[in-house]
């Protein structure tokens, strides 16, 4: 397979690889389905992609520091029930929205704190976490969904109308969001260090580098997304659920992985992670306009991370030996 | 330098032990200015153990250290580096996924303002980098791959270049050949030479007495964490440095 120059120049050969494959899948559902391109549908995948795919960019940071998060489904949950409890007792709602993702950074400062100064493993710590915040979930509503009404001017904020049908606030907001961690990642002191860090944490030490700070950082990050997710969700619905989110983080680490994220570390890209969110909210959308039982979606879900990440190692392996004959000859 | 005729390091009497081990025996070694010594000895003779306390990994149960004639001590190895003293371990030199620029600079990169924010200025760090790796031989001509695709003899380039660069005074070379192919063993032998020309002393440990020698100002030579012999290049042979490791 050749690696398309143009497209690879603008996005880079592994986001290219899974954009690829999911201008072919929007294809496949369009041609069976011309229902799957229509304003309404289109829309619809627009306003459900972001807040699932906020808590995917925060993982995906994580990740390329060599940590995971599996806690980010019960801090989507818990969030917006914690600021829905505030406001039942009669806390004004910003406060108590400012409040409940306070809540999220605190979260992630203990997964962090946790980790970096006892040495567990974060998926061990996180799944703790993960158990932990579900549980106070549904502790303080004792497993009844909670109203979440907000006034217009806070909705509007998180899930409002911008440019109906297609353009909403929780959009604009996702992207915002890709737009400042991609910078970070790629153009401050900060993300060189993330890539460090999660590359190689002995050499990144020794030259300087206060991993446990990057780390901790990235674990706040991470849920800190999760919780911004979790609110923006519960102003669109106008509802907390007690489960809600849940299965989030296999959701968001399938779309890092898909865009091209290293479950090692050191590698990964928040456009990647993106797309990879597109791609599994397009599949779940789109087996459901073609009318197939919505039970398939894990299992394609599952085939198509596993495709994907062949087909990333296959082009960086095509990529190493077409760069390896020069790199030699150059050093002669 | 205006230290005159102090040495750039010296340690004194430098004793170490691991539990009932006995590392190292009351060594005294010493390195000149711009100097480039050759640290040799059969396993276990103690040279990594003598240059882990030079660079602060271990502090000496007994013995002092001095640097450009100033008793020091270190407490972890950036008490080292802050001084000059950098030590390339070939597995810990460089992060493999990032590129050239990115590790050449980490941890001390270039930024530039934007407004209310620091970016990094990538462009003089690819470019600096690049006229650094030229400068001590090594022609790379796309920084931007990452350094898991250079062979070993480019990543010891890459991270000697950087030494340079940072104007460290002094570099500690763990078997910076292990593993190289011969011709990679001559490049980075080069890379050492056009160190010394910048003024820049290293101690080159390893157990290939040939890559040493034919670089080496001074060759020292350890056995059971005594020092059994200190000569000139030019006041002994190859085969006299093997006599003597082989019979101590």
């Amino acid at each position: 397979m050749k690696v398309p120059r143009g497209l690879s120049g603008i996005l880079g050969v592994k986001e290219a690889t899974i954009a690829i494959i999911t201008i072919a899948t929007i294809l496949f559902f369009y041609s069976l389905q011309p229902a799957f391109l229509s304003d309404i549908n289109v829309g619809t995948l627009l306003s459900i992609t972001p807040e699932l795919g906020i808590p995917a960019l925060g993982i995906t940071v994580l990740m390329i520091a060599g940590e995971f998060d599996l806690s980010i489904g019960s801090v989507f949950g818990f969030v917006p029930l914690f600021a829905a409890e505030l406001m039942r007792i009669g806390t004004p709602v910003e406060f108590a929205i400012a409040l409940a993702l306070l809540t999220s950074i605190l979260i992630g400062l203990i997964h962090g704190i946790i980790t970096v100064k006892s040495g567990i493993p974060s998926f061990i710590t996180t799944l703790g976490g993960m158990l932990i915040w579900r549980g106070a979930a549904l502790l303080i509503t004792g497993g009844q969904p909670r109203y979440f009404r907000v006034p217009e001017h806070v909705a509007g904020l998180t899930s409002g109308p911008i440019l109906p049908p297609f353009v909403n606030a929780q959009l604009l907001w996702f992207i915002s969001i890709m737009i400042i961690l991609w910078v970070m990642l790629e153009r401050t002191k900060f993300g060189n260090h993330i890539y460090a860090t999660g590359g190689n944490k002995e050499v990144a030490r020794y030259m300087g580098v206060n991993t446990d700070y990057i780390k901790i950082s990235c674990f706040i990050l991470s849920s800190f997304l999760a919780g911004l997710g979790g609110i923006i969700q519960s102003t669109r619905l106008g509802t907390a659920l007690p489960n809600q989110g849940d299965g989030l983080e296999f959701d968001a680490i399938a779309a890092a992985v898909i865009g091209g994220t290293s479950l090692r570390g050191g590698y990964g890209t928040v456009i990647g992670t993106v797309i990879g969110e597109f791609l599994g909210r397009i599949i779940e959308n789109g087996l459901i306009i073609i009318r197939a039982p919505s039970y398939y979606f894990r299992l394609y879900i599952g085939a198509v991370l596993i495709i994907a990440v062949i087909l990333n190692l296959y082009m960086a392996r095509r990529i190493r030996e077409r760069e390896r004959p020069w790199i030699q000859e150059m050093s002669r | 330098m205006d230290s005159g005729d102090e040495p750039l390091v010296k340690m004194v009497n430098i004793h170490k032990w691991f539990g009932r081990v006995y590392a190292l025996r009351g060594v005294d070694f010493h390195v000149n200015h711009g100097e480039v010594v050759g640290l040799v000895g059969d396993n276990g003779a103690g040279k990594s153990t003598l240059i882990k306390i030079l660079s602060g990994v271990y502090p000496p149960d007994m013995g002092e250290i001095f640097f450009e004639g100033r008793r020091v001590s270190f407490k972890s190895p950036k008490d080292a580096i802050r001084l000059g003293i950098e030590t390339l371990y070939q597995d810990i030199a460089l992060v493999p996924q990032m590129n050239i620029p990115r590790n050449f600079f980490l941890g001390r990169e270039i930024e530039k303002q934007l407004g209310p924010i620091k970016l990094l200025d990538l462009k003089k760090m690819g470019w600096e980098s690049l006229k650094c790796l030229e400068a001590i031989g090594l022609k790379i001509a796309n920084p931007k791959v990452s350094v898991e695709n250079l062979s070993g003899g480019q990543r010891q380039g890459v991270a000697l270049a950087r030494a340079m660069y940072f104007k460290r005074k002094l570099l500690i070379l763990d078997e910076p050949t292990n593993n190289l192919s011969v011709k990679e063993t001559m490049k980075v032998l080069e890379y050492v030479r056009r160190l010394k020309e910048e003024g820049i002393a290293s101690i080159f440990v390893t157990h290939n007495i040939h890559h040493v020698y034919a670089i080496a100002d001074r060759i020292v030579i350890l056995s059971h964490g005594k020092k059994v012999g200190d000569y000139l290049k030019d006041e002994i042979s190859v085969d006299e440095i093997i006599q003597i490791i082989v019979s101590s």
